[in-house]
């Protein structure tokens, strides 16, 4: 069966609010749930802030470590789901039921499978 | 598969029967095979295959009785082939038994009308599916469905030939890579499935109707294959209000296709054309059938374009043309999908039921609007409303305004033409 990696992008600004955030985990761990029953293998994880972010690379043999993510977005990667779906379309529904997409997006991307040797 | 058909000396170089027999089945071929193969490229290397066999061997062997039986199953049996010879492909033992099954099946329902199009809607619904691009969306829809070749595609769209060949390849690796499944959309999705198909059929139409003359020859093929979509589309989809709308509206304008240039490729505006050029056979057909839609109680927006349409083409004389109920319906239409084209066919309606003034008070919001600033048409109807209303050098700043911005040689030459008619000359 395909599987799908759940993107999820949270607006860097216009989230929900300190009194609101009881409400939004109420309804990602709803969110979760539903996803797990579609497929008990379900993997995920929220990220922490990107803030907390540190991006490597080595450019000329020299390793170069900067605070922050690898590019400065207006949506930033806020966690991710890697779901066993029949098809796009499916996935495609999980996706659009994510708290995240009215304040933000979810990309779906689809993940490698090597064919059996 | 033996000598069915028999062979007419007066049908021709069996080589092109068997092209023309091809690009007739191909589409509900493909449909079918697709659907038993699970692979959009694999389904049509296989038809190609099949296409070679029928060159060499229907000559010999008459053409058959069935034609898209054979075909089928000629295809069918060189993608078992060509399946065999794949290593890499991940489900490849199953697709094999699967078509080992199919092949060895007694009864045959090759070919049995109500299978051919259930699959004939898939491969719709699957083309213009909204991962994909809209480019990519148009240009599959054309080469699975309807009877362009990649190079007829390309030209038609004015980009070159292996542009449009990468184009179409990325889409079908996309189908394959992502998991696009085959099949008509679940109903919580169908009625926005089913729009973003009749945008595409549109779409397609719109760049036929659009061409400049010297591009008609290639383009003017597109307004052809837009409508036999939308047959395709109507029978396969006879309730849906919308898809019967969208036929009409096609229908309607492709019927005044020959008036809109003259015999020189110069444009002419709807209240000067000649209407005996006017094929009166699509306007009775496409007025059949947006009653029939009207009909449903579904209204919508392709169905009040058409109906707009209508009351043009059913004016004794354009002098007689029902501009009031025109700009009612495009109030309608604005309601339903406010887009800045939209009111400023309202605002030039209303010029012609309220006079120059009302139809300017209308346009001025929109001039302002950047959405459609740079729209061509925007400022020629400006310019036309000014001229009406006796502001002579206001509409002459508007003309200019609108030669700047069109980029369409005929269109062009009709400005210049109206803007030193301004000055007299």
């Amino acid at each position: 069966m395909p599987k799908y990696m759940l993107l999820i992008y949270g607006a860097a600004e216009g989230g929900p609010s300190a009194e609101e955030m009881p409400a939004e985990h109420q309804k990602w761990n709803e969110y979760t749930a539903s996803l797990r029953a579609a497929d008990p293998g379900l993997v995920g994880d929220q990220l922490r802030d990107v803030d907390e972010a540190t991006t490597v690379r080595v450019i000329d043999g020299e390793t170069q470590i900067t605070d922050g993510p690898f590019a400065v977005t207006k949506e930033l990667l806020a966690g991710y789901y890697i779901i066993d779906c029949p098809d796009l379309d499916v996935a495609l529904g999980h996706a659009a039921r994510a708290p995240i997409v009215t304040h933000g997006s979810v990309e779906v991307r689809p993940v490698f499978v090597y064919p059996a040797a | 598969m033996g000598p069915g058909g028999g062979w007419r000396s007066q049908d021709g170089d069996p080589a092109a029967v068997a092209e023309r027999v091809f690009r007739e089945e191909r589409g509900g071929v493909l449909a079918v095979l697709i659907r038993q193969v699970g692979d959009f490229q694999l389904a049509e290397d296989a038809v190609q295959d099949a296409f070679a066999a029928a060159v060499a061997t229907w000559p010999r062997d008459g053409v058959p009785t069935n034609p898209a039986a054979w075909i089928t199953t000629a295809a069918r049996r060189r993608a078992i082939d060509r399946l065999r010879r794949t290593r890499s492909l991940a489900d490849r033992t199953d697709r094999l038994a699967e078509l080992a099954r199919l092949d060895s099946q007694e009864h045959a329902v090759e070919g049995e009308q109500s299978a051919v199009e259930d699959d004939r809607l898939r491969l719709i619904f699957t083309c213009c599916h909204p991962a994909l691009g809209l480019p990519a969306r148009t240009a599959l829809t054309l080469r699975m469905l309807g009877g362009l070749t990649t190079g007829e595609i390309a030209r038609a769209f004015l980009v070159s030939e292996s542009t449009m060949g990468q184009r179409i390849s990325r889409a079908k690796a996309k189908i394959a890579g992502a998991g696009i499944p085959y099949r008509v959309p679940t109903d919580d999705v169908l009625p926005d499935r089913l729009r973003g198909v009749l945008a595409v059929v549109y779409l397609i139409f719109n760049e036929g109707y659009a061409a400049a003359a010297g591009e008609r020859l290639v383009r003017g093929e597109l307004c052809s294959e837009a409508i036999r979509l939308g047959r395709l589309l109507a029978r396969l989809m006879p309730d849906d209000a919308e898809v019967l709308g969208l036929l009409a509206l096609m229908l309607l304008h492709d019927a005044r296709r020959d008036a809109r240039v003259d015999d020189v490729g110069r444009y002419v505006a709807l209240d000067t054309q000649d209407r005996t050029r006017w094929d009166q056979g699509r306007i009775r057909e496409g007025l059949r059938l947006l009653e029939q839609a009207l009909r449903r109680r579904r209204p919508g927006s392709y169905q009040l374009q058409a109906a707009i349409t209508a009351l043009h083409v059913e004016a004794a004389s354009p002098e007689q043309t029902d501009w009031q109920e025109i700009a009612a319906l495009y109030g309608r239409l604005a309601e339903l999908e406010g887009s800045p084209v939209v009111e400023l066919n309202r605002a030039v309606a209303v010029g012609f039921a309220a006079g120059p003034r009302a139809g300017l008070e209308l346009l001025g919001p929109l001039l302002a609007d950047p959405r459609i600033a740079g729209y061509q048409p925007l400022h020629a109807a400006h310019a036309e409303l000014l001229r009406r209303a006796g502001d002579s050098a206001a509409a002459g700043e508007a003309y200019r305004r609108a030669i700047e911005l069109s980029g369409n040689a005929v269109e062009r030459a009709e400005l210049e033409q109206r803007l030193s008619a301004l000055r007299g000359g």
